[in-house]
């Protein structure tokens, strides 16, 4: 690899600098989702112009509540399950965290690069359940426990057409790695023509709107909030957390919203990467060190795209009920997707 | 009778089989679930008391009362003018709806009538605020449901009909604007012109909520098919309003009585729905709301000209005698029984507010349903919690 | 033409509200910046006239809850004609309206026969502690300043009955 990373740094600084871009990762597209579209275009779909008092145009609100929120009591039910109570949300921000480690963002930009990695990605993705699980369990609260449940169910049943989905794409490439994934897409070509490489979202179309369905049942954003559901169950499993406890469901909420955004962008919309016929590099090696810079740039735009959608239809749609969206799940999300993996891998072979 | 019938059996074996399973097999208990009085679905203080099995109540039941604040009593130690600042809070999102059937009541008891441009103008404020509750019912809908947009679009749209309102009465949320004998001031100048231009967006409104929610697909699978009230059902429980008419009983105050108010000047339709379902309550209130902008564009264009006051005495003292008089409020039939000994204030008055009867129904129609459809039901049935409790 | 899905319709509602409020601007109005004037009649906060007032005490027993608290002394005035014998006139002690009980009904203003209350639309007012919301009659008559002129009447209107 001719790497900008690789060579130049020791080991240690290496690490030291993928722990802060892992963090960095993880907190800024958490951040500016929260503020772009939670904060200001949700506003602005409602007639109103949202946070405008801090900072210009309230670009400075993210911070004002992070202060407001560190402030306040960490405060436990008294029949709570305190250890458990406690330990909930570092579960699920940890997922997070986790999840962002095997996300790519440039040839050498990545902060780990092994052969499984979407098997990774889905498998971490379901910590999150456990996590919200023990949430709704030991806050000692009915709604809180209605919630938990209800999240279980969901995620479980949304974690199967979401690895369904991404099998195709998995087929396609033929590899689990992320970087070959990227490259598969960036370096192909559609019918001869290299121009735009060949971004999955044009082969998998089904497994991609399969796969953000999926995703946004994982986020457990509208319409399928129900874990959270906050005129059933008050804020479902959330209910008993203040202060930093629940900003860390928060951030945890809004983090993995964007990683979920940047897995999507480099499993269909071809990653870090631009189609690489325009400078005629044809393997990882032949790729210019800039890439490193301008790969987490493309992947952020990809990302607030693919986030922008997500928020989008949770400000407009009302939320299912829990049997209809199982119902949804397994009657219609997993037998398309199978019958997106049977034609994926008829026409891999017949090409 | 025969759905009451099965649809109670079906319940009851329900519970039984949850009773047995809870006791026999699995040792596992029911969960009893407070839905309220604190808890964001209740818009107020109604206690909701479930009983459920796993997501789906066995038995249900609304506690009310946590907001009685005594009007009945109160009146009783009041003066007649007086009255209309304090009903103005029953039905707080109507709240001029709420004293025209007071004010009815009172001038049959002394034998007078409004005169013709009062009359016109009590009706126009009456659907004003008919239009500012039911269009923030609609957008409350989609909070209930889980869709944030709508009740924002509403809030918007319902400032245009609050700012007609104010502008005319005074006060945009209570304002006891009506008199015994007429209104208290005529119509500003300009009033009516805006008034027409409100209209129009009003029509844009509800338009916006039939593509943002009506028609949405999830919507329809929420509401579709959830706490139907069958005709007969509808009539036991007394239901009014538009819950009534979403059974398919062609019942409005508005057109059935003769009250010396302006309807019958203009071309209405009086909607009604057969399924009786959640949705048919919530599109019988969107046409509703269709229909009284259109009542009040039509009446704009026929206010006489004259008094707007019938000659009363400075002190009004009203003769001995009874009177109940009921309208088609926002919320439904809303009646006062008004009995004078020929004080300054009334003897007693009986108020009989639609919520409170319309929340009798609750217990009957929740029994098997999933959580969510609780909250599915309450939001269609429509209650206020000050109309509720009084 | 095909029926447009309401899921797409529904997006397309927000899409379009999102960018008429970035072009035309949003319906709401940034407060304590920007401050909309209210209607001509809005009942914010009544104002004291007080050569107008004989404390009568009309206002105050027709409160519904009782907020307006009203203590006066009769004084001699000198006679209007030379010779005649001295006028008794009512003075002015003590005009409170408490805003913490006020329920903004306006039947006070009504009753008043001589002129004495009036509606202002002002509305910033509020105390950090609600004993100084009782208004005395300075402040109330401080009020006056923001009396606006009354609004003009519908052409339907019966002008001749109105004072």
């Amino acid at each position: 690899m001719s790497a900008l990373l690789a060579i130049d740094m020791p080991y240690w600084l290496q690490t030291i600098l993928r722990v802060l871009g892992g963090t960095v990762a993880v907190l800024l597209p958490a951040g500016t989702i929260v503020y772009v579209f939670l904060f200001k275009m949700m506003s602005f779909m409602q007639s109103r112009l949202g946070p405008m008092e801090a900072g210009p145009y309230g670009s400075l609100q993210l911070f004002a509540e992070v202060g407001k929120w560190l402030q306040k009591e960490d405060l436990y039910p008294d029949r709570a399950d305190k250890f458990i109570f406690k330990i909930a949300p570092i579960v699920v921000l940890t997922s997070t965290f986790l999840l962002v480690a095997v996300v790519p963002f440039g040839p050498d930009a990545w902060f780990t690069n092994f052969e499984a990695g979407v098997f990774y990605a889905l498998a971490v993705s379901s910590v999150s359940v456990l996590g919200i699980l023990i949430a709704g369990w030991a806050s000692a609260n009915k709604y809180s426990l209605l919630g938990g449940l209800r999240a279980a169910g969901q995620l479980i049943a949304y974690e199967l057409p979401m690895v369904l989905a991404v099998i195709g794409v998995v087929i396609q490439a033929g590899s689990m790695n992320f970087q070959e994934i990227v490259m598969a897409q960036n370096a192909g070509e559609i019918f001869g023509w290299n121009g735009i490489g060949n971004p999955y979202i044009l082969t998998q179309m089904v497994g991609f709107i399969i796969f953000m369905i999926a995703v946004q049942a994982e986020l457990t954003q509208t319409p399928f909030d129900m874990p959270i559901a906050e005129s059933e169950l008050v804020s479902g499993y959330m209910t008993e957390y203040s202060g930093f406890r629940f900003l860390m469901f928060f951030i945890g909420e809004f983090a993995t919203a964007g990683v979920f955004s940047l897995i999507a962008a480099a499993l269909f919309l071809g990653g870090w990467g631009i189609p690489f016929a325009w400078f005629g590099w044809d393997s990882m090696d032949s790729i210019d060190n800039w890439m490193n810079i301008v790969g987490p740039l493309i992947m952020f735009t990809k990302m607030m795209v693919l986030s922008g959608i997500i928020m989008w239809v949770r400000f407009s749609y009302p939320r299912f009920r829990e049997d209809q969206l199982q119902k949804f799940a397994w009657k219609v999300l997993i037998p398309v997707s199978l019958l997106n993996i049977m034609a994926t891998a008829i026409l891999k072979v017949a090409f | 009778m025969t759905m009451l019938g099965d649809r109670q059996q079906l319940a009851y074996i329900a519970s039984q089989a949850a009773d047995a399973r809870v006791n026999v097999e699995l040792e596992t208990e029911g969960m009893t679930l407070n839905i309220g009085p604190q808890h964001p679905a209740t818009h107020g203080t109604l206690r909701i008391i479930c009983r459920l099995d796993g997501e789906q109540v066995v038995w249900a039941e609304p506690s009310c009362g946590y907001m009685h604040r005594g009007y009945e009593k109160l009146t009783e130690v009041r003066t007649f003018p007086q009255v209309t600042a304090l009903v103005n809070r029953i039905d707080w999102l109507g709240s001029f709806a709420n004293e025209v059937p007071f004010i009815l009541a009172a001038e049959k008891l002394m034998g007078i009538e409004a005169p013709p441009r009062a009359q016109v103008i009590r009706t126009i404020l009456f659907e004003l605020s008919r239009i500012a509750n039911v269009g923030l019912f609609l957008g409350d809908l989609g909070v209930q449901l889980g869709a944030v947009t709508p009740v924002f679009l509403a809030f918007r749209d319902r400032e245009y009909v609050l700012n007609l309102i104010e502008s005319a009465t005074g006060g945009r949320f209570h304002p006891n604007f009506d008199r015994i004998g007429g209104l208290k001031d005529d119509l500003p100048a300009g009033w009516i012109e805006e008034t027409r231009a409100v209209m129009k967006k009003l029509q844009g409104f509800c338009d916006q909520m039939e593509d943002l929610l009506f028609g949405n697909e999830i919507f329809l699978a929420r509401t579709k098919g959830i706490g139907i009230i069958p005709r007969d059902v509808a009539m036991q429980y007394g239901l009014s309003g538009a819950n009534l008419r979403a059974s398919g009983i062609d019942h409005d105050l508005r057109r059935d009585t003769s009250l010396p108010m302006a309807w019958n000047k203009a071309d209405w339709k009086v909607w009604t729905h057969t399924d009786g379902d959640a949705f048919a309550r919530c599109w019988v209130r969107l046409q509703e709301t269709r229909e009284s902008c259109k009542i009040v564009e039509q009446l704009l264009d026929v206010i006489p000209s004259g008094p707007i006051m019938t000659k009363v005495p400075k002190i009004i003292k009203v003769p001995e005698g009874e009177a109940w008089v009921a309208t088609e409020n926002p919320l439904g039939e809303m009646g006062y029984y008004v009995v004078s000994k020929g004080d300054l204030g009334p003897f007693r008055v009986k108020i009989r507010s639609a919520s409170f009867n319309n929340m009798s129904v609750t217990p009957w129609l929740l029994k098997g349903v999933y959580v969510p459809d609780v909250i599915t039901i309450l939001a269609s049935l429509y209650f206020i919690l000050g109309d509720l409790d009084r | 033409m095909p029926k447009v899905p309401g899921l797409i319709k529904g997006l397309g509602v927000t899409l379009s509200t999102m960018l008429r409020t970035a072009k035309e601007g949003s319906h709401t109005i940034q407060y304590p910046h920007v401050k909309e004037a209210p209607p001509i009649r809005a009942r914010g906060v009544i104002a004291l006239h007080e050569g107008n007032c004989t404390s009568c005490m009309l206002c105050a027993r027709s409160c519904p809850d009782w907020c307006i608290f009203i203590e006066g002394h009769k004084e001699l005035a000198p006679p209007r004609r030379a010779g005649g014998a001295p006028r008794k006139v009512n003075k002015l002690d003590r005009f409170d309206i408490d805003y913490a009980l006020c329920m903004y009904c306006g039947i006070c203003v009504e009753v008043c026969p001589f002129d004495a209350l009036f509606w202002s639309p002002e509305y910033e007012y509020s105390e950090p502690k609600i004993a100084d919301l009782l208004h005395d009659k300075r402040k109330l008559g401080e009020w006056m300043e923001t009396v606006p002129e009354a609004p003009e009447l519908d052409a339907g209107a019966d002008k001749k009955g109105k004072k």
